[in-house]
C-alpha cells in the first residue's frame, strides 16, 4: 500500500531519551520519507540543534531539509521559571518534500502532506 | 555589547545593519539581493556608537545569515542562476545557518528580524525567540518593511506580546529613530 508513513513518538519514550537520541532518531525517519509526531515536542536548544544537523545533513539532491509544525512556546509559569526547564510543545517534522505548512497561528496549525 | 540581527532569509538583516552603520558610522556592512541568502558569512562590526536622547550605548554588530529549516538549491534557479551557482549558494547557506546558531552562544542581545509582510508563526522565529528566551538575552522584535502596503506589524505584535516590537522600514530609514531609542534602552 502506498502512502506516507507517520510515527507518533509518546512523551514517555521521548523522556527516556537524551536530547542527540531524540534528534537522531527524527532525522533518520525523516530522511527515509516518515512523518513524526512528538507528543512532548523539543526544547528551544534541541529545536535550534536539529536546524543544525538538518543544514549538516542536506544533500542538495534527495534530502533538502526538513518542515516542522509546532505552537509557540507558552508563557512560562512560576515552576518552569523557578527551575529553568521549559516543555516542548505538540510537534510535527516531516521531509520539506513532503510537509508543506498551509497556515500557523498561535492555536492552529494547517498542514499538508503530499504522498 | 555584542548583538547579534537574526531572522529569516529576505527579512531584512542586512538592510538593517547598513542603515545602522550608515547612521553612526558612515559604513556599510555588506551587500544586499533579493536571491535569498544573500549574507552566507556572519559579519561583524565593532565599536558602533548608538546616541538618543543623551543616552549613549556602544555596540558591536554581529549580521547573521538567514535561518532557516530547509535550503534547495531549485529555489535560486529561478533568479537565473546557474544550477552550478545555485548549489554553491545551496551549501554556502547551510554552512551560514550553522554559524549564525553558534554565534547564539556568544552575544549579549538580539534583534530579531521579521518581514512585516509575512506570517510571523515561522518555526525559524519560533525557534529564535525560545532560544533567546531560554537565555535570557535581551530582545528587540523589529517588524520590517512597512513601507510595503501589506504590511501589518500589528500581526506580529499579536504574535510575540511578551517583546518590544518595533515597527520600521529599515530601506526608507522609516520609524529608524524609535528603534534606535530602544536600542539604546534595552542594550544600553
Amino acid at each position: 500500500m502506498e502512502g506516507v508513513q507517520l510515527n507518533l513518538i509518546s512523551k514517555e519514550k521521548l523522556e527516556k531519551m537524551s536530547s542527540m537520541e531524540k534528534l537522531r532518531m527524527i532525522l533518520d525517519e525523516v530522511k527515509s520519507g516518515t512523518i513524526v509526531v512528538l507528543e512532548s515536542g523539543l526544547t528551544p536548544e534541541e529545536e535550534a540543534k536539529l536546524i543544525e544537523l538538518t543544514m549538516l545533513e542536506i544533500d542538495h539532491e534527495n534530502f533538502v531539509g526538513i518542515e516542522v509544525e509546532t505552537y509557540p512556546q507558552k508563557s512560562s509559569g512560576f515552576l518552569s521559571r523557578l527551575f529553568g526547564k521549559r516543555e516542548g510543545r505538540l510537534t510535527v517534522i516531516g521531509p520539506a518534500n513532503k510537509l508543506k505548512t498551509l497556515v500557523k497561528r498561535d492555536d492552529l496549525i494547517k498542514a499538508l502532506v503530499r504522498p | 555589547m555584542k548583538i547579534g540581527i537574526y531572522g529569516p532569509p529576505n527579512a531584512g538583516k542586512t538592510t538593517l545593519a547598513n542603515r545602522i552603520l550608515r547612521d553612526w558610522v558612515g559604513d556599510v556592512m555588506g551587500s544586499v539581493s533579493e536571491i535569498p541568502h544573500e549574507t552566507r558569512r556572519a559579519r561583524l562590526r565593532e565599536g558602533v556608537t548608538i546616541e538618543v536622547d543623551g543616552k549613549s550605548v556602544t555596540i558591536d554588530i554581529v549580521d547573521t545569515p538567514g535561518l532557516a529549516t530547509k535550503i534547495d538549491f531549485h529555489d535560486f534557479l529561478k533568479y537565473g542562476l546557474s544550477e552550478e551557482e545555485a548549489k554553491r549558494r545551496a551549501k554556502e547557506a547551510t554552512e551560514g545557518v550553522i554559524e549564525a546558531i553558534k554565534w547564539l552562544d556568544d552575544l549579549d542581545g538580539v534583534i530579531l528580524v521579521m518581514d512585516a509582510t509575512e506570517d510571523p508563526f515561522t518555526q525559524v522565529n519560533i525557534t529564535i525567540v525560545g532560544n533567546i528566551e531560554a537565555r535570557n538575552l535581551p530582545l528587540i522584535i523589529v517588524a520590517n518593511k512597512i513601507d510595503l502596503p501589506n504590511a501589518s506589524p500589528a500581526r506580529i505584535k499579536a504574535a510575540f506580546p511578551q517583546h518590544t516590537v518595533v515597527p520600521i522600514s529599515a530601506l526608507k530609514g522609516l520609524n529608524i529613530d524609535t528603534l534606535y531609542r530602544c536600542i539604546a534602552e534595552k542594550f544600553g
